[in-house]
């Protein structure tokens, strides 16, 4: 009750004032394709990363990452390597910048960036098919990235 | 970049069975000169689809893109131009136009323009019979188109991509290979990077247009190849480009041309 309670204001914080400690996506720094500060300083809510990884409008990971540890998901793709023991194989702040924005590690890599706002050709206005001027809403918010961060800390090897 | 040639199109063949017997369909063969480095082999979309689904191309009798047919046909014999022509009383039947579905798009003669088959259709329509076009997206068109195209069936697709054709090819390759939209992706990252893959429920084809105008299960409706382009732009997060646009003619042309070997499939069912 009291962590939810916790979680709630910290929400509504977040919400409440997005720009005061989060880092905007022109002023990532990225070392070698990590990341190490947190995007908000605000620790991230892996169940509400699942909700994010499995939701087609937003980080839709399944759509290209097998996750055995959700096998409630139906038809995870397997564009990508699947993400079990990702967190053995990555520091946290290298997998901050892959999901960040995956091109700093993987160059050309098929994997979408998640928190980029402009640099794109035909830019659109989400799954419309209709233009849209940038700065285009990054597909993922700060914050957002932070929760699917904090589940992927979760994939470890054992 | 070394892609991943993880493909895994099924093992089948297919012999569709229509009112004037057999008709042999090339499928899978050898990819064209120009793909050389991109792709050794070509394969119709039919490989990726489920039994379900390739079953009911094989028989006409079971593939519901026929009714689409049947009424091109009557649109063809119907005097509806302003001095009561019809498609009929200048070309005789349907079949007088065989082989045409199999070099389109290509530059024409006479006139030096890019035409689609929806272009012929349209010239003839409103500087011919004096019509209102049909557009690009009505039932009329893609009827005609579905008629059209069963003529060629079983013929190899055989798109020109030298000569006159060379700049609206190369145009169309450059589309071909640009990521588009937030989320940054080009047709050859689906289609020649990642074909035989799953993107979540959907099985990546090579993204072939041999067997359009395709029936497509999902829409219960025929779609044509610009229809097609359309979704899969929209679905990388992008402005689409729109049906007959220069860009979309020049994409059409070029991605039939990765076809050329493949079978003209007439009207094909996907899901
Ligand atoms: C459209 C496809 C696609 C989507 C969507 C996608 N990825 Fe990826 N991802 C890839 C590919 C492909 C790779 C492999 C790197 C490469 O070769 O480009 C990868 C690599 C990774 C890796 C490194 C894995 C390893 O073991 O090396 C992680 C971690 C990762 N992705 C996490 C995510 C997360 C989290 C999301 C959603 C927020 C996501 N991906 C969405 C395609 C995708
Ligand atoms: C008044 C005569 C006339 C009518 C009516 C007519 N056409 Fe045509 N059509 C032509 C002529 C002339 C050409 C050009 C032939 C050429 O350039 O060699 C042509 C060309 C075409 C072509 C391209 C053929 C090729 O081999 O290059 C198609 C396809 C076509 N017509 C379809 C239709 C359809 C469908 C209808 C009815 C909706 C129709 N036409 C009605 C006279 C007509
Ligand atoms: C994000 C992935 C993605 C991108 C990018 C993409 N497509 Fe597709 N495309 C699909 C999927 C999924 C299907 C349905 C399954 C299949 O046939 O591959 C499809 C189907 C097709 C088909 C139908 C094939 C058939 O036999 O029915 C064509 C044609 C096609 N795409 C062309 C294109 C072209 C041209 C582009 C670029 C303008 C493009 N696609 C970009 C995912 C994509």
């Amino acid at each position: 009750m009291t962590r939810q309670l916790a979680l709630a204001v910290a929400v509504a914080l977040a919400a409440a004032s997005p720009a005061m400690s989060e880092t905007s996506p022109n002023d990532v720094q990225f070392d070698g394709g990590a990341v190490a500060q947190s995007l908000t300083g605000v620790p991230g809510d892996p169940t509400a990363g699942v909700k994010v990884m499995t939701t087609r409008a937003l980080g839709n990971c399944v759509a290209c990452h097998l996750v055995s540890a959700l096998p409630d998901v139906p038809f995870p793709g397997d564009i990508g390597p699947a993400l079990d023991g990702a967190a053995s194989r990555y520091s946290e702040a290298q997998l901050r910048g892959i999901i960040t924005n995956s091109k700093h590690t993987f160059e050309g890599s098929f994997m979408p960036a998640f928190y980029k706002t402009e640099g794109y050709i035909r830019p659109g206005d989400a799954y419309t098919g209709k233009g849209a001027a940038e700065p285009l809403p990054p597909i993922l918010s700060a914050q957002q990235i932070e929760d699917v961060l904090a589940y992927v800390m979760t994939l470890t090897d054992e | 970049v070394a892609f991943p040639a993880l493909a895994t199109p099924v093992e089948d063949t297919l012999v569709i069975e229509s009112d004037d017997g057999p008709v042999e369909i090339v499928t899978q063969t050898t990819a064209p000169a120009h793909l050389q480095g991109a792709l050794e082999t070509i394969y119709s979309g039919w490989l990726f689809r489920n039994d379900e689904t390739r079953d009911l191309e094989r028989d006409d009798f079971d593939n519901p893109g026929m009714v689409f047919v049947d009424r091109g046909r009557d649109t063809w014999n119907a005097e509806i131009g302003a001095k009561g022509e019809s498609c009929a009383s200048c070309h005789g039947g349907p079949e007088s136009l065989k082989g045409l579905r199999a070099v389109l798009p290509r530059v024409d003669e006479k006139t030096g323009a890019l035409m689609t088959m929806e272009n012929y259709i349209d010239t003839c329509l409103t500087e011919r019979m004096g019509l209102e076009s049909w557009g690009w997206t009505s039932t009329n068109m893609s009827d005609m188109l579905a008629l059209i195209s069963m003529q060629s069936r079983g013929m190899p697709v055989n798109v020109a991509i030298d000569g006159a054709a060379a700049p609206y090819w190369e145009q169309g390759k450059e589309i071909y290979y640009t990521r588009f939209g937030q989320l940054e992706m080009a047709c050859a990252n689906c289609h020649e990077q990642y074909y035989g893959h799953m993107i979540r429920a959907d099985h990546l084809s090579q993204g072939q247009i041999n067997g359009f105008p395709v029936y497509r299960l999902k829409d219960s409706a025929l779609l044509s190849a610009q229809k097609r382009f359309v979704g899969c732009v929209r679905d990388t997060r992008a402005e689409t480009f729109k049906p007959n646009s220069p860009e979309f003619k020049a994409l059409e042309l070029y991605v039939a041309s990765r076809g050329n070997g493949l079978s003209v499939e007439g009207v094909s069912v996907r899901h």
